[in-house]
């Protein structure tokens, strides 16, 4: 099958690529494009590891063709921090070790941004509401969900600050 | 996955030119099914046609008489977050704002859901018993007809080669109205039904008796079901507990369950009961509330 071109702004630089129809945007940033802190967990839908935003909605990118990414503003983890500035929820996953085997943290990251860029003071029960999508076989969530809190409060404080 | 064409129409003219170039095709709304379904060999075409640069499938609008039309392909994120629909609708966004994760629900689309006609969807129950409509177009023009009777069984819908699903119309409920929608899973979220259950209720003006009723049922038949019998067990009748419990014996004799790895056909046969009562309960208490 003929590769189409395809243009996107891809945590915020414009990139070209060339892509299959039948490839995903997941195959796509981590085959093509080198970006492989997202991961593929079960390729349906289901585990939210490939979790990227796409035109500002969190996706799975695994459910989403690389060809309908054209003209499409895209953000992986690898757009999260800035420069060598990890992001509040970075430190956070750091400080709380809401992490073990890693490959769900960069979904859970992307997801709990999604979350606090929209509402700022979302509760417990609402980050465990929203992130449902996003599944750990290593943590048993508490630790991801203490490392969410603890994000979202140095995110107000600085917000205050 | 095996490899296919891309189309992206930017109009329905277009995508029914597409539809009609003699090759196999899936169309692409959300795709949390249908590109998985591609991904599993479950699907197979020469060519994908992606809907969402349509604008008509893309948008959501009131009527003069109250009905909302929602384009098929609009992601459901979109529609239950509109403070208009949600206030006016809330039995809608109970299904939509349920299926899946917000991952799937910033993609997926009514449309989708009730193309992908799974007898466990949660939009199909939530649409009947608020009495929708789908808009069915092909290059010959439009038709329209009740969302019950779209459903031909398991993955099967009445679409014929060359038509589009292109919207779906959810008329008013009218005073005293109003619909609620709930299923049973195991877990607290992102979960297939094991039964589900709508009910749409119009009480008279003393809010005393039952005008009209509808019932219906997710994941215990080969489509989704219309519960006569329950619907019949509740119009002219007080809403009371013990009607509402009739009611949902009546739905229990309606479901034809079978025993899958979700449940057995006797649990869903009793789910079916205990969530036809719970969404009746619902359903008062929103019309109640209704002005």
């Amino acid at each position: 099958m003929r590769r189409s071109q395809v243009q996107a702004r891809i945590n915020g630089a414009d990139i070209d690529f060339l892509c299959e129809p039948r490839q995903s945007l997941l195959e796509v940033l981590r085959d093509e494009l080198g970006l492989t802190g997202t991961k593929e967990g079960c390729a349906n839908g289901n585990c939210g590891a490939c979790s990227v935003m796409l035109n500002g909605r969190i996706v799975n990118s695994c459910c989403v063709l690389g060809v309908e990414a054209e003209g499409a503003e895209v953000t992986t983890i690898e757009g999260v921090a800035h420069g060598d500035q990890l992001h509040p929820l970075q430190q956070a996953f750091l400080e709380e070790a809401a992490l073990q085997c890693g490959i769900c943290t960069p979904g859970f990251i992307i997801g709990a941004k999604a979350l606090l860029d929209r509402e700022p003071n979302a509760d417990e029960q609402r980050i465990r509401h929203w992130l449902a999508g996003n599944l750990c076989r290593c943590t048993g969530y508490d630790k991801i969900i203490r490392a969410v809190l603890r994000a979202e409060e140095h995110m107000q404080e600085a917000t205050k600050a | 996955m095996e490899a296919f064409a891309y189309v992206a129409p930017k109009s329905l003219a277009e995508a029914y030119t597409v539809l009609a170039n003699g090759k196999s095709s899936q169309l692409l709304a959300g795709g949390t099914d249908v590109i998985v379904q591609l991904r599993e060999g479950r699907r197979h075409c020469d060519q994908v046609i992606d809907l969402k640069h349509i604008p008509e499938l893309m948008g959501m609008r009131w009527l003069p008489d109250g009905t909302l039309e929602i384009g098929a392909a609009k992601p459901l994120a979109e529609i239950y977050e509109d403070a208009e629909v949600a206030r006016r609708l809330p039995g809608l966004i109970d299904a939509a704002s349920l299926i899946g994760g917000i991952q799937v629900q910033s993609r997926a689309s009514l449309g989708g859901n009730l193309c992908n006609a799974s007898p466990a969807a949660d939009s199909p129950p939530a649409l009947m018993v608020l009495g929708a409509r789908l808009v069915i177009g092909s290059s010959s023009g439009t038709r329209e007809l009740p969302v019950e009777q779209f459903f031909a069984g398991p993955g099967r819908n009445v679409l014929a080669p060359g038509e589009l699903l292109l919207a779906v119309k959810v008329p008013p409920p009218g005073p005293h109205a109003a619909s609620f929608y709930l299923r049973f899973i195991p877990r607290n979220e992102m979960d297939i039904a094991v039964a589900s259950a709508g009910a749409f209720l119009r009480l008279d003006a003393t809010g005393g008796r039952i005008e009209a009723a509808r019932v219906a049922l997710g994941a215990v038949g080969p489509t989704p079901l219309m519960s006569a019998g329950a619907a019949a067990a509740l119009v002219g009748q007080a809403p009371t507990r013990e009607v509402f419990e009739k009611a949902g014996a009546a739905a229990a004799e309606t479901a034809t369950p079978i025993t899958d790895m979700r449940g057995s056909a006797a649990q869903r046969r009793h789910l079916v009961s205990v969530l036809t009562i719970r969404a009746l309960e619902g359903a008062l208490q929103r019309a109640r509330e209704a002005r």
